[in-house]
């Protein structure tokens, strides 16, 4: 029912929230706190939620019909004015149709413009691989100037959308459609740039992001039956990426396995793996992300199980990196 | 001090000298678009001098008109024009395009005193203005202006119609496009290229109002600017009626320059057609004499400061 099946794929219960939501009750917040924060949506506002912001300041939301490349310019020029202006719309049109303008627009004049990307990942499901967006950490990781956050929850993306508004310069962050299981709390601290570290343990490490943090905490359970006890690293910022806690999980654990809801290529397991690369540590690493190719219209929670992306992957994953590090 | 209020004819110089700035610019760098910025220097100039209420000596002030040049391969004439206007020594534009040089290929924001935003992929500026406009009056600021400059060319990029539709949606009266037309673009006439006509009508449908006029005839450039600031609840377009390369003759209303910079040769004849007539040393060693603001007048640009 539009939610991802929490016994299907967590194999656990969980508080399941939108962070969406989150996104939408902290621009209402910002809106109440700082005059200069506006809103722009691309006629998606009833599904990004930022419809809550404009109701509440009607005079400081745009509507911007469907046209995200103006959108982005717009936004570009009202940061120019000494706004601070969050856009959204689907992961995949901002990060795909208007990349020139997030580049050469937002970027290049390190405007102060925040990309609230709704709808990101594969968890919009039925609407199958053309609103799907499993290249959009990829793509804008590389612009210069921009901060780039997958929060896990609703609380993570709460505290990331505040702390954007605080943030001087650009900054992406990507939420799913689904509501998806609320896995921090209120009080967890979070400094966008330091991974959160969700449980510990010395055999191996797993670094997930977004919906995947969830899907490792339950990895970690699977793998503790069978007699292994992983860390599972929150990796929140994709950049700047925590190089010390990367480095630290190769050198303490032996084995890292990086989960993201993300083509293989581009995303956070490349982002762990250049650090790696360059670091004294040669330890053994797998990917658990979507491989070269589309998925299709279906139930999130079918698709997560057809990406490869359970907890059961997950932990498989960790399994065969460990075994591969004793030989 | 909002404009220089400067005379027909002592805009007329400014906008000389500034076409020489370009010429000399592309020689040195053996790069970059003379074409367009010597096309836009009339109406552009005339903007520059006695329309917008801008301060160079406080480039950032609050509230101040903006200037977007959304064709930013254009980047060489608002580099002139901005020092002319007194925001940087003329010793910068001998350094365009190259290494250690704030003056890049295609203007950026935040190296350049004056700019107001950093453009050259095509299609983009006009959003940007539109964003400027709908902050202007979010503030409060009434009399602001945002003016955006576009080639003909450029109208080709879809964006620049997503953001035409945003400007008329929102009634942007504080905002002013101005099209550089000059039906020329790197690979030949905009009309066989691909065609923009009938472009006022375009414009009309899309709920602006349309203002075509020449582009290099003062009168009716400050005549187009009064009706624009004039106008209320829709956005103007300014067709400007111009000849690429305008003020060298044998050069005039021929896309090849477009991009094609002026090599020793053809800098003599554009120094010769401009009204300078020593050697392109004489010239250079002009720019090395004024190191400091404010900008003293240009060999050509003498007798600028004369208010009328």
């Amino acid at each position: 029912m539009g939610v991802v099946d929490a016994t299907k794929v967590m194999g656990k219960k969980w508080e399941l929230q939108l962070t969406r939501q989150a996104y939408a009750d902290a621009l209402v917040e910002l809106g109440e706190e700082d005059p200069r924060v506006v809103v722009l949506d691309a006629d998606l506002a009833q599904s990004t939620l930022t419809r809550f912001f404009g109701e509440k300041y009607p005079h400081r939301f745009f509507e911007m019909g469907i046209s995200e490349q103006d959108m982005v310019g717009t936004a570009v020029g009202l940061s120019h004015m000494g706004f601070i202006p969050f856009l959204s719309s689907y992961s995949i049109f901002l990060s795909g149709r208007a990349w020139d303008q997030v580049r050469n627009g937002v970027a290049y004049s390190a405007a102060n413009v925040k990309i609230g990307a709704a709808h990101g990942g594969i968890s919009v499901g039925k609407d199958g691989p053309t609103h799907q967006s499993m290249e959009d950490v990829g793509v804008i990781r590389p612009i210069v100037n921009f901060t780039v956050i997958v929060p896990c929850d609703y609380h993570e993306t709460y505290k990331t959308t505040k702390w954007s508004a605080r943030h001087e310069g650009p900054v992406f962050f990507r939420m799913g459609r689904e509501k998806v299981p609320v896995i921090t709390t209120k009080d967890t601290p979070f400094e966008p740039g330091k991974a959160i570290l969700m449980e510990d343990g010395p055999d191996g490490t797993i670094i997930a992001c977004g919906l995947m943090v969830a899907q490792a905490l339950e990895a970690a359970e699977i793998l503790r039956g069978r007699g292994i006890r992983p860390r599972v690293l929150n990796m929140h910022t994709i950049k700047p990426l925590d190089h010390e806690a990367v480095l630290a999980a190769a050198r303490d654990t032996g084995a890292i396995v990086t989960a993201e809801e993300h083509s293989r290529y581009g995303g956070l397991g490349s982002a762990v793996a250049e650090v790696l690369i360059e670091s004294d540590h040669r330890v053994p690493m797998k990917i658990v992300a979507i491989n070269d190719r589309y998925l299709e219209s279906g139930p999130p929670e079918d698709l997560l199980i057809m990406a490869g992306l359970t907890p059961q992957n997950v932990a498989d994953a960790l399994e065969g990196a460990l075994r591969k590090g004793r030989k | 001090m909002p404009t220089l209020n400067l005379a027909p004819d002592a805009v007329f110089r400014m906008a000389q000298q500034i076409r020489l700035d370009v010429c000399l610019m592309t020689n040195l760098t053996n790069s970059g678009h003379p074409g367009g910025p010597l096309g836009m220097a009339d109406y552009a100039t005339w903007l520059f001098a006695n329309v917008m209420d801008i301060d160079p000596k406080a480039a950032r002030r609050e509230p101040r008109d903006r200037f977007v040049l959304s064709n930013g391969h254009c980047s060489a004439y608002n580099y002139a024009v901005l020092c002319r206007r007194g925001y940087f020594p003329p010793k910068w534009l001998l350094r365009f395009r190259m290494s250690g040089s704030p003056l890049q290929g295609h203007p950026n924001m935040i190296y350049v005193p004056g700019l107001e935003a950093s453009t050259g992929s095509l299609g983009q500026g006009l959003s940007q203005a539109n964003g400027m406009a709908l902050g202007a009056r979010l503030k409060g600021q009434h009399d602001v202006r945002i003016y955006c400059n576009c080639g003909d060319g450029e109208l080709q990029e879809g964006n620049i119609w997503e953001a035409v539709m945003t400007a008329a949606h929102y009634k942007l009266d504080n905002l002013c496009l101005l099209v550089d037309f000059n039906n020329a673009q790197i690979d030949g006439r905009v009309e066989d290229v691909m065609g923009i006509e009938p472009l006022g009508d375009k414009f009309r449908a899309f709920n602006f109002h349309v203002i075509e006029t020449d582009g290099h005839d003062y009168g009716k450039i400050a005549a187009a600017y009064d009706e624009a600031r004039a106008t209320r609840g829709k956005p103007t377009v300014i067709l400007f009626r111009t000849l690429m390369m305008k003020g060298v003759p044998p050069y005039e209303d021929n896309f090849k320059w477009h991009g094609k910079p002026l090599n020793d040769d053809e800098l003599a004849i554009a120094m010769k057609a401009l009204g300078f007539s020593g050697t392109k040393d004489e010239l250079v060693a002009t720019y090395e004499d004024w190191p400091t603001q404010p900008p003293k007048p240009g060999p050509i640009w003498a007798g600028a400061g004369a208010h009328h």
